[in-house]
């Protein structure tokens, strides 16, 4: 069975936020959800300053915290890991969002457009109404990854079928791919490379693995 | 992890926005009603004493719930509630107020009977359900504590000694006397709990700004939400025969006091986990340096 993950190499960011503005337009997410976004993170004092850029969202956990507080079974997660809410069941309580430990959720509770009150065309044209009051955040693009069975297409390989994010990333810093697939793009990165996973301490089992040197 | 000092920004933890008051209200309305209802089983010595001491508990209750009900996104869709017993602690809250309501107030309607120890014991489970409610909320540092459920217990009691003690002060054929012990033994084990609770946040470290809400909280706690009910519980035991006058006060102040603790860790002490690197990743022909955690005490 698939596993699909996203690994992110840190020393390759730039900090552009391509990725950020690509999930904006793929999802037509309102102006204050960002369910990608790159952490601006400046160390040290001067002379020796260093900046890390990190790409954080939802990291599709293994065992998400998320799933098993949900009290209407919206938040669910497929056999190919990916972690999904269901729009039509959720309630909106925003359980999910407290015991998420990496802030990937979001509630909208009114429409807001990127210029006021009134959406431009293409907003107005992506609205999703059924999105409002209850909770959001990155699927992995699942509406592409579910098209690469019909597709004969793989995930991670053909931009058809991998995140926006993936594809827009201009310094190759972010890569999908299944886990269990031991010739994967993510998984000979993960034996060229020393990764690590963000509060992997709290055994969410996340999905997202930050590269931060070679072996 | 290095003190190395970083750069401001949405990385340290940040209070979320999602929970309210209308949830710390659920707490404070579920371990009020629960922890009455329990100590007018054990204490109210007529039918009528306990018929008001029950109604007056399940008004907390559904006070409480109502609440949450506000604070959802979807409330009409609040029957969705139901569908997820398997890991829910929500779920299995909203499953046992159905029976706990339909007990006591059958228990109201007969006036006494077995009804009347279901619906306490269901009471209890409702408490603890709320207890785990706040541990499962893994982004949430302050709440994630394991010592946290029996601090919801031991506070749910205590606001119900509290309030129980005051109502016996005024409602015939109670036992102010009794239940003022009771109210003692509760406020002790309340301390307890929160000294626990409190320790295990600073040993295994906490959101500094979240610690800066529970360290000045916890000393004025420690004085006025503890020592004056526990002064004023001694002191009516000592004074008998003004100790209707001192067992409202105790009542009333260890009940106020457990909102403010409530209230404190659902709503003001909510910050999230932020993030954190383990490693600092290599850059151009830089090297592998200590990671960050920023904004926690440890």
């Amino acid at each position: 069975m698939a596993r699909f993950i996203m690994t992110v190499d840190l020393r390759r960011c730039i900090g552009c936020q391509t990725c950020t503005v690509a999930c904006r337009h793929a999802n037509a997410t309102p102006p204050d959800v960002q369910w990608r976004k790159v952490l601006d993170i400046e160390t040290g004092e001067f002379p020796d300053v260093r900046r890390s850029f990190v790409p954080v969202g939802c990291m599709h956990c293994g065992d998400p915290p998320c799933m098993h507080v949900c009290p209407s079974t919206a938040t669910y997660q497929r056999d190919d890991g990916l972690v999904g809410i269901d729009y039509d069941i959720c309630i909106g309580c925003g359980y999910c969002a407290v015991a998420c430990p990496y802030q990937a959720r979001y509630i909208s509770h009114k429409a807001e457009f990127a210029y006021g009150e009134k959406p431009t065309e293409q907003e107005a044209a992506r609205f999703d109404a059924r999105r409002m009051n209850v909770a959001t955040k990155c699927t992995f693009c699942s509406d592409r990854v579910d098209l690469a069975k019909e597709k004969g297409l793989t995930p991670g390989v053909d931009p058809e079928v991998t995140p926006a994010c993936v594809n827009s990333c201009i310094a190759g810093v972010l890569a999908f791919g299944d886990r269990e697939d031991a010739n994967s793009n993510v998984s000979q990165l993960l034996a060229e490379n020393q990764f690590f996973r963000m509060h992997e301490e709290l055994g969410t089992d996340p999905g997202m693995y930050y590269i931060f040197d070679k072996k | 992890m290095s003190d190395q000092k970083i750069s401001p920004g949405r990385i340290t933890p940040w209070h979320q926005t999602n929970w309210d008051w209308r949830a710390a209200g659920n707490f404070i309305g579920g371990g009020t009603g629960t922890g009455l209802l329990f100590f007018a089983t054990v204490a109210s010595g007529s039918v009528d004493a306990y018929r008001i001491m029950a109604l007056i508990a399940l008004a907390f209750v559904g006070g409480g719930l109502t609440c949450v009900w506000l604070e959802i996104g979807r409330p009409l869709r609040a029957i969705n509630v139901f569908f997820h017993p398997q890991t829910s602690w929500m779920t299995r809250e909203g499953i046992v107020a159905v029976p706990l309501f339909l007990c006591a107030l059958a228990a109201v309607w007969f006036g006494g009977g077995a009804l009347v120890g279901i619906a306490a014991l269901l009471g209890v489970v409702f408490l603890y359900c709320q207890g785990r409610i706040l541990l499962a909320a893994k982004g949430i540092p302050a709440w994630r504590e394991p010592k946290i459920v029996s601090l919801i217990l031991a506070t749910g009691f205590t606001e119900g000694a509290g309030l129980a003690t005051a109502l016996a002060a005024v409602l015939p054929g109670t036992s102010p006397r009794w239940l003022i012990g009771a109210l003692l033994g509760a406020l002790v084990l309340r301390r307890l709990a929160w000294m626990l609770y409190f320790k295990a946040l600073e040993k295994n470290g906490l959101p500094k700004k979240a610690m800066d809400v529970l360290r000045p909280f916890g000393a004025k706690f420690e004085m006025i939400g503890q020592l004056a009910p526990e002064m004023l519980v001694v002191a009516g035991i000592f004074y008998g025969e003004v100790m209707p006058y001192f067992a409202v006060l105790a009542g009333l102040s260890a009940l106020a006091s457990g909102w403010w603790m409530k209230y404190t860790i659902v709503a003001r002490a909510a910050y999230n986990q932020g993030y954190a690197l383990p490693v600092l990743p290599v850059r151009g022909q830089g090297e592998v340096q200590p990671g960050v955690k920023p904004g926690w005490t440890k």
